[in-house]
């Protein structure tokens, strides 16, 4: 077997056995491929642009927050690091304007009251039915998780490619490409009442109502209050809602990259040596034994 | 290689140590002085690479048990907390569902190294039936594993895969109503899962020892297939192997880490970032990568009974390999038949992979089949009768021989199987 089809045996094999990875490409209707956007937190060295998460924040605060929860996020994590960047007052201004539910208090009540930096998101409904019967049977899901819980089919080879090209983006991608999303159905297409046309969507017919349209949120610091603008911010801060450790997790990834190459490099030469008397036996000098 | 010398204590404890509790020559003979083919590939570094991800995935595995709550309203939040609150929990569990994937890619390429060189014939039978044994072990840890976060996927791929035990006659149901701890998937599941996700590592460990001892007694295979005759075959452990091991575990540690800190959920499910919800079947449930063939064989035969039957003997053939193939020549590098053959056996597990990502319909069906019937041709049809017909190619004498040419003065002219 000579190098050549060594190398190319590897090659394969490697390459196959992390391409076999995942991704069951579903035959259900199928809805079109979501644009790839340019993301601020793409690639090796992408970070979150604190302004953007601020700005999707707000959207999330006034739109999203009348019927999708955020269960996991605490409101100090808004002033956590690598997050949209609110100083801890700030981030305790924010939570007293919220009303969370507490108790029971001395005489056995539940009650109301303002929240603190220590609190998680409160819900807009206190549990799935409620949300089921006030939403005409649709469960709006928790957004927490929301970003990594959802991405599209990329089919083959685009999955093998995607692993070299570090492309992680397929959930922001895929919620900016449903809030742009709502057409006219195609002919052909009955959409039943209480569901809207949304070529982006599996299968066609999303529950949600379209929740966003140009102008509807002020933004303070000049940027483009578009719909596709408010598609990629909010999309942007649901990435960080499900992975808020991305800036720690890519600076740390480079430091590790290069211990690791250069302790690679020094291990190669380390064995080089080691082995040369076995490989080149001619050029040593006679052994004694 | 001049000579393997015994172990000579070099300090007064281990003196003393030495004639009480001889640890210091059982290392020193095992991992030292303990004489290894000089003509080792790279190929072989992966039985280090395993054993190293062996220990990563116990030290992440027993820091994110410290932090993880096995019950079905808690694990899914449980896990998300180890990610958000818990110092270093991202990585923590990056690197051991990572890891996991890792392992398997490992075993696979060691498994597939084995199956190339013929490391499975005599003398190392009882070898090659531990390493089998690992592999189902690394199989039910892994897959319980993925259990734990109580995802979407962990849930359904629990209902699916327990499922199968309901295809045995009679008492099916019964098992699976046992192993479940119920009459559905729950929360003593979940408990079960968890407890024996953290023994079976253990047993795993114990394994992993009996392989390397058997490893020992038998010696190592090499890329020609022949025994190592004289001292001039073989090197020392350490430094030679210790350190090629070493070089190879940096880059596989390179391209791990690729997937932890860049594509940390590439090798994933998005579904698991969806907590499991019973009354909500998924479109199409896949399980981990690394089940792919062996699920795409399941589900290419119509009966479920049948299908399950071949699933387990995909998997158990292998420990029979060593008396399905009759032949005397070990490596592939002297069978030119087998060599091809072998090659499309695995294109054939490769091309299963795919089509077990794929829905079940239409010309994937076929060509799931096709692939199935020639995996077990491979074994049941081809091995045995390779061996009565095959013409092989000469072997060399030694391993020296192979690696310097006939006439070895000529030294560097017969690098071929270096690396």
């Amino acid at each position: 077997m000579s190098r050549h089809s060594k190398i190319i045996t590897a090659t394969v094999l490697a390459v196959v056995l992390f391409g076999t990875a995942s991704l069951s490409a579903s035959a259900q209707e199928a809805a079109a491929t979501p644009p790839k956007q340019k993301w601020s937190f793409a690639g090796p060295f992408g970070q979150y642009d604190p302004q953007q998460l601020q700005r999707g924040f707000k959207i999330y605060r006034e739109v999203c927050s009348t019927c999708h929860s955020l269960k996991l996020l605490s409101f100090r994590n808004l002033a956590d690091p690598g997050g949209p960047g609110f100083t801890e007052a700030q981030a305790a201004a924010i939570a007293a304007t919220f009303q969370v539910p507490d108790g029971p208090n001395d005489q056995g009540q539940m009650f109301q009251r303002a929240g603190k930096i220590s609190d998680y998101f409160p819900s807009p409904f206190p549990n799935d039915q409620a949300a089921r019967a006030a939403l005409g049977g649709g469960l709006p899901p928790d957004m927490s998780t929301l970003a990594k819980a959802r991405t599209y089919e990329e089919g083959f080879p685009g999955f093998i490619v995607d692993a070299f090209t570090m492309y992680q983006e397929q959930g922001p991608d895929y919620i900016h490409a449903i809030i742009n999303g709502y057409t006219a159905a195609p002919a052909g297409v009955t959409v039943t009442p209480g569901t809207y046309y949304n070529k982006y969507f599996p299968g066609g017919a999303i529950k949600m109502p379209p929740p966003l349209r140009d102008g509807q949120v002020q933004y303070t610091d000049g940027t483009p209050q578009t719909l596709d603008q408010y598609g990629r911010d909010v999309a942007a801060f649901l990435m960080w809602a499900s992975e808020p450790k991305l800036d720690q997790r890519k600076q740390l990834g480079f430091q590790v990259m290069i211990f690791l190459i250069v302790f690679a490099g020094l291990l190669y030469f380390t064995k080089k040596k080691v082995w040369h008397a076995v490989e080149y036996p001619e050029a040593e000098q006679p052994r004694a034994s | 290689m001049s000579g393997h010398p015994t172990y000579q204590p070099q300090s007064a404890f281990m003196r003393w140590l030495e004639r009480r509790l001889p640890i210091g020559s059982l290392i020193y003979s095992s991992f030292v002085a303990y004489p290894t083919p000089r003509n080792l590939n790279y190929w072989w570094t992966f039985g280090g690479i395993l054993t190293f991800m062996l220990l990563v995935q116990m030290i992440t595995g027993i820091v994110l048990a410290m932090h993880y709550t096995p019950n079905v309203n808690l694990a899914f939040d449980s896990v998300e907390g180890i990610m958000r609150d818990v110092n270093y929990g991202w990585l923590l569990r990056y690197i051991h569902a990572n890891g996991a994937s890792f392992f398997f890619v490992a075993v696979y390429i060691h498994i597939a190294r084995g199956m190339y060189y013929g490391s499975y014939k005599e003398p190392r039978e009882v070898l090659w039936i531990l390493g089998v044994i690992l592999f189902l072990l690394m199989v039910a840890t892994g897959f319980m594993g993925y259990v734990l976060p109580w995802g979407q996927m962990s849930f359904w791929a629990a209902t699916v895969i327990t499922n199968l035990f309901s295809a045995i006659p009679l008492v099916g149901h019964g098992i699976v109503t046992w192993l479940w701890g119920g009459f559905a998937v729950g929360n003593p599941t979940l408990n079960r899962f968890y407890s024996l996700h953290y023994l079976l590592p253990f047993v795993i460990a114990g394994v992993v020892m009996l392989h390397i001892w058997a490893l020992h007694v038998a010696g190592q295979n090499n890329p020609t297939g022949v025994e190592p005759k004289s001292e001039k075959d073989t090197v020392a452990f350490t430094p030679y192997a210790t350190v090629k091991d070493a070089f190879f575990v940096a880059l596989f540690c390179i391209v791990f880490a690729w997937f932890i800190f860049y594509i940390p959920n590439y090798l994933g499910h998005s579904d698991n970032y969806i907590p499991a919800n019973p009354s909500q079947t998924p479109t199409h449930i896949v399980p981990e990568w690394y089940y792919l063939p062996f699920y795409a064989i399941l589900r290419a035969i119509p009966s479920k009974l049948l299908g399950v039957t071949a699933l387990a003997t995909s998997i158990i053939v292998l420990a029979f390999m060593p008396w399905l193939d009759t032949s005397a020549v070990r490596s592939a590098n002297y069978r030119p038949l087998y060599r091809q053959f072998l090659l499309i056996y695995f294109a054939a597990v490769i091309g299963l992979g795919y089509l077990g990502s794929q829905e079940p319909v239409g010309g994937y069906v076929i060509a799931a089949r096709l692939l199935t019937a020639y995996y077990f041709a491979f074994f049941f049809i081809i091995l045995p009768l390779l061996g009565l017909f095959e013409k092989t190619k000469p072997l060399p004498n030694s391993i020296s021989e192979a690696v310097l040419g006939k006439d070895v003065s000529a030294g560097a002219s017969g690098k071929a199987y270096k690396g």
